[in-house]
Parts: C-alpha cells; structure tokens; sequence
C-alpha cells in the first residue's frame, strides 16, 4: 500500500512534540530502519503498526537513544535527541513515559517501590530507590498513581506475585509517576489475554486523554490502533508505508500491509 | 520407507581422538609421577590404626582452650566473610561489561578477580602473617582476599545474567548507573549473592582451621601443636571439633538458604 499523508501528518516540526526525519538503522546485515520522516503533534495518538520485524520497537527505542540511530535527527520535545550529552538525555528521558510489552517490572520489590522508580529521572540521590526510604511526599505521590490504576490495596505486594493485568497497570503507575509530557508504549497489552488487554489499553488512554499526553504506541491489534489512536503510522522493512488518520480506516485495509 | 535411526555414538574426529589419547597418556605418566602405590597404601594400615588407637578415647584435657580457638575459628571466618561479601559487590559492578563505566577498568577488575582467586588462601595467610604478625588478623585479611577472588567473580556473573528487561525501563526513566545498580540490578541477583556468600562462609570456616596452621590464628595451630607433640588424642578432639563447627555452619546455611531464597 502506498504512503497516504494524513491531515496532520504534515504538521510543522517546530510545534511537535516529536519528529523524526531521516532516521535510519541497521543491525549486521540488516536495514531495520531506513529514511523515516514524521511529526507528532502535541495531544496526539498515534499507533504503529507492522509486521515483527518491520522496526517498530527500534523506531520507538532510537527516539529516547535506547538504541542509537545511525542516521537522521529526532527532536523530542524540543531538543535535539542525539546531540545531547549523557545529563542532558537523562533529564529527556524522565519526561517521557515508557510503557514495555513485558512490564519490565523489577520483580522482586513491592508494587510500590516500582512506581517510586518513575521519579528516579528526578529524584535526589537514593530517595526513589525504595518505597521504605523514601520521602513521605513521593511515597504519597506513588500510592496515588497506583490508585489511578486501581492498585492502591496491593501496594506492598512483590511485582512477581501480580498478574499480567496487575503487572502492566503497575508498569503504567510508575509511567505516571514520571509526570511526563509525552508517552511511548510498546505493545503495552500483547502479553495480556484479550479481556485484561482491552481493559488495560482502555484505562491507559483514558489517562493518557485526561492528561492531555502525545501518545506513541505500537501494537499488533489493528481493532486497538483505530479505535485508540487518532493517526496510524505503519511500517514495513523499517520505512513508512502508510500515515493516515485513524478514522479514515479499516481493519481489513491495515491487514494487508502484513501480507 | 522409514529412515534408519542416526547411529548411537559420533564417531571422533582425528583430533578429539588424539585429544583423548594425550589425556589418557597423561594420566598413566602422573600416576607414576606421584608414585601413587597400592603396596604403600596396604603397608600403612597398621600405621593408620596404631594411630586410631592412640587417638581413642579423646582427650578431654584442653577442652576450654580448644573452645575458644573453636570460637576464634569461627570469628575469622565470619568477619572476613562479611568484608569480603561486602567488598566484593562494588568490585563485581565494577567486572560486570555492562555496568562497569568503561572497558579498561571492566579488564584490570576481571584480572584483579582472577589473580585473588588464582593465589590459594594458604598463600595469601603467609603474606599477612609477615606483614601484620601472627594472629587471627592476618587470618580474616586472608579470607577477605580469598572472598574477593570467589564473590567477586560469582557476584559478577549473577549480575550479568541479571533480567535486562527492568534495567531498560530504568534507564528509560532518565535513571543513574547508580540507581540501575541498586534498583534493578542487585534486587535481581540477591538471591544469587545470598547463596554464593553463605557457601562462603561454609569455605571460610573450613579454610581458617587450615590457616591456623601458618600462624593465621585460629585452631589450626592447636592441631599443628597437638600431633607435633604425638598428642594423637588431644588432635582428635581437636579434629572432632573442627567437624562439628563446621556440620554445624553447614546446616545453618542450609537452612538460612532455604529461607531467604
């Protein structure tokens, strides 16, 4: 399927809070990133899709240095990603919430700890290690976020002693916990059977909305790309191959560009 | 028609076999190397038990003296395992390749690992005992370094094996090497480093009753003493001591394994 601009696809770089022009990246023999060019609008939502394989992750990871580019400039909100040095990208990537398709939890300390690690970007030395050091006002900031999610009861329990549901909701506690100006999430709910996956992803864009955030997430659910995101972005051997407007299209149409 | 199953054994390429012939060629040429005899060992049987005899029954003369050597014993092992446990976890960061802060120091902490571990702790007391004089110091000295050689390397690969996953997150968040270390890092290797430093401690004990015997302190010098002076039955109360404390910090470890694992 060729490429079809959307409306807001165009949008200038300089009002975004992402764009990414040029980028490219290869692993050994392998282009998994080649040319890719948009821009996300402040409050926008945009889901990408494609097939495994087709750079999605990598897209998402190479806009916070997770994985360094080998080409192309990114600008998050406002700064020039790959020139920063390593304070500077630290004090960037606070700002951004990253939501991982496996929790990333660390599973040995409490529900609680694991949201405290949202402030670790801003946190003094040592006060959000731990939820048992630390100050009373980030303690109540982190039992708050996990009440956003539903979670307040559990909050002394082990991550590895959750379920899925419980696991990512935790996971999007300690993004929260952040405060942060913009959102990636890589298939937040594929490690969720298709009840807690609709109810997580639900919960997730409802915060996401009532906090006005720019959302970039990818996902393999082309039912959850055009029902939660306002623009679809998708992928195929690492270059762009359609941005549109999510309510201009259909699961059926998204499904052919995995054959 | 159906495939004829793939036969039992791989037949050895040149070279395994002529791997295989130079170990067992080695090992016929040691064994005559050390003179190892079955005409020797039947000759000294007679030896074995005029000396069991005279061991039996123990002597329960020195009892007092030998409890605290026991207790000394113990005293090394325990506080030079827990300097060393301790000493050993930023040394480990620093021979963990994607913790430490540069490839130079990643090499000189794997090299410093492998040299304390390389160099016995006998050798190690030898060295302290010049240098500090004789005593239980130059003993826990000895298992410090001895335990930097053993926790260091263990701590090390536990923390490489650790899960990335929760380290990326963090490092996503904008966090320090320093909180990854401490957030991610060591809360998934705990278990890992609870196992390897009560082993530790278990090989303490029994390396500070071999120390005692180069003047590191400890009860190694009242057996060294005891079979000097042919006092078989003082030595096995010595020996039997020795086995207690050490079944007892074995089963103790055990247990405390067992619980916080």
């Amino acid at each position: 399927m060729d490429a079809e601009p959307a409306p807001r696809a165009g949008t200038a770089a300089a009002g975004a809070d992402l764009a990414v022009a040029g980028v490219a990246k290869r692993f050994a023999a392998t282009q998994v990133l080649e040319g890719v060019d948009f821009t996300v609008p402040a409050g926008q939502a945009v889901a990408l899709i494609g097939a495994n394989g087709a750079g999605k992750s990598t897209l998402l990871r190479c806009c916070l240095r997770l994985i360094e580019p080998d080409a192309g400039t990114i600008r998050l909100l406002g700064r020039d990603v790959r020139a920063l040095d390593a304070g500077g990208l630290r004090a960037l990537r606070a700002e951004v919430g990253f939501v991982f398709q496996k929790h990333n939890l660390v599973g040995r300390l409490s529900a609680l700890s694991n949201v405290l690690h949202g402030a670790l970007g801003r946190a003094a030395f040592g006060r959000a290690w731990f939820q048992s050091l630390a100050p009373q006002d980030l303690r109540a900031e982190a039992m708050q976020c996990l009440e956003r999610v539903g979670l307040a009861d559990i909050a002394t329990r082990r991550a590895d002693r959750l379920s899925g549901g419980q696991s990512q909701r935790v996971a999007i506690a300690r993004a929260l916990m952040q405060r942060p100006r913009l959102m990636f999430a890589d298939e937040p709910v594929a490690s969720l059977d298709p009840a807690a996956g609709e109810e997580v992803m639900a919960l997730f864009l409802d915060l996401i909305r009532r906090q006005g955030l720019t959302l970039l997430f990818t996902s393999h659910d082309l039912a959850h790309a055009i029902a939660f995101a306002d623009r679809v972005i998708a992928l195929r051997a690492g270059r762009i191959v359609l941005d549109a407007p999510a309510d201009t299209l259909e699961v059926a149409q998204l499904r052919a560009l995995y054959d | 028609m159906q495939k004829a199953a793939p036969p039992r054994f791989e037949q050895p390429g040149i070279l395994a076999f002529a791997a295989w012939l130079a170990v067992v060629l080695f090992f016929a040429v040691s064994l005559s190397g050390t003179r190892a005899s079955f005409g020797d060992l039947v000759g000294g049987v007679p030896q074995i038990v005029r000396l069991v005899g005279e061991m039996l029954p123990p002597s329960t003369a020195r009892l007092g003296p030998v409890g605290w050597a026991l207790l000394e014993t113990f005293q090394m092992a325990f506080v030079g395992t827990v300097f060393g446990v301790l000493l050993s976890v930023p040394l480990a960061v620093l021979a963990t390749r994607h913790l430490s802060p540069h490839p130079a120091v990643y090499h000189t902490a794997r090299t410093a690992i492998a040299f304390f571990r390389t160099v016995p702790d006998l050798v190690w007391a030898l060295l302290f005992v010049v240098s500090v004089g004789l005593g239980p110091f130059a003993g826990v000295l000895a298992i410090i370094v001895d335990k930097l050689g053993f926790c260091g390397r263990f701590f090390a690969e536990a923390m490489e094996e650790a899960d990335r996953g929760p380290q990326e997150a963090l490092s996503a968040i904008g966090a320090r090497r320093s909180a990854l270390v401490a957030c991610a890092v060591l809360p998934a290797a705990m278990p890992s480093f609870v196992a390897t430093s009560l082993f530790s401690l278990e090989k303490a004990t029994r390396s500070s009753v071999v120390l005692g015997l180069v003047g590191a302190g400890g009860i190694g010098i009242e057996l060294k003493v005891a079979m000097d002076l042919f006092s078989y039955d003082e030595a096995a109360t010595i020996i039997l001591a020795i086995f207690a404390l050490v079944l007892v910090v074995e089963r103790a470890s055990t247990w405390l394994r067992g619980r916080m694992i």
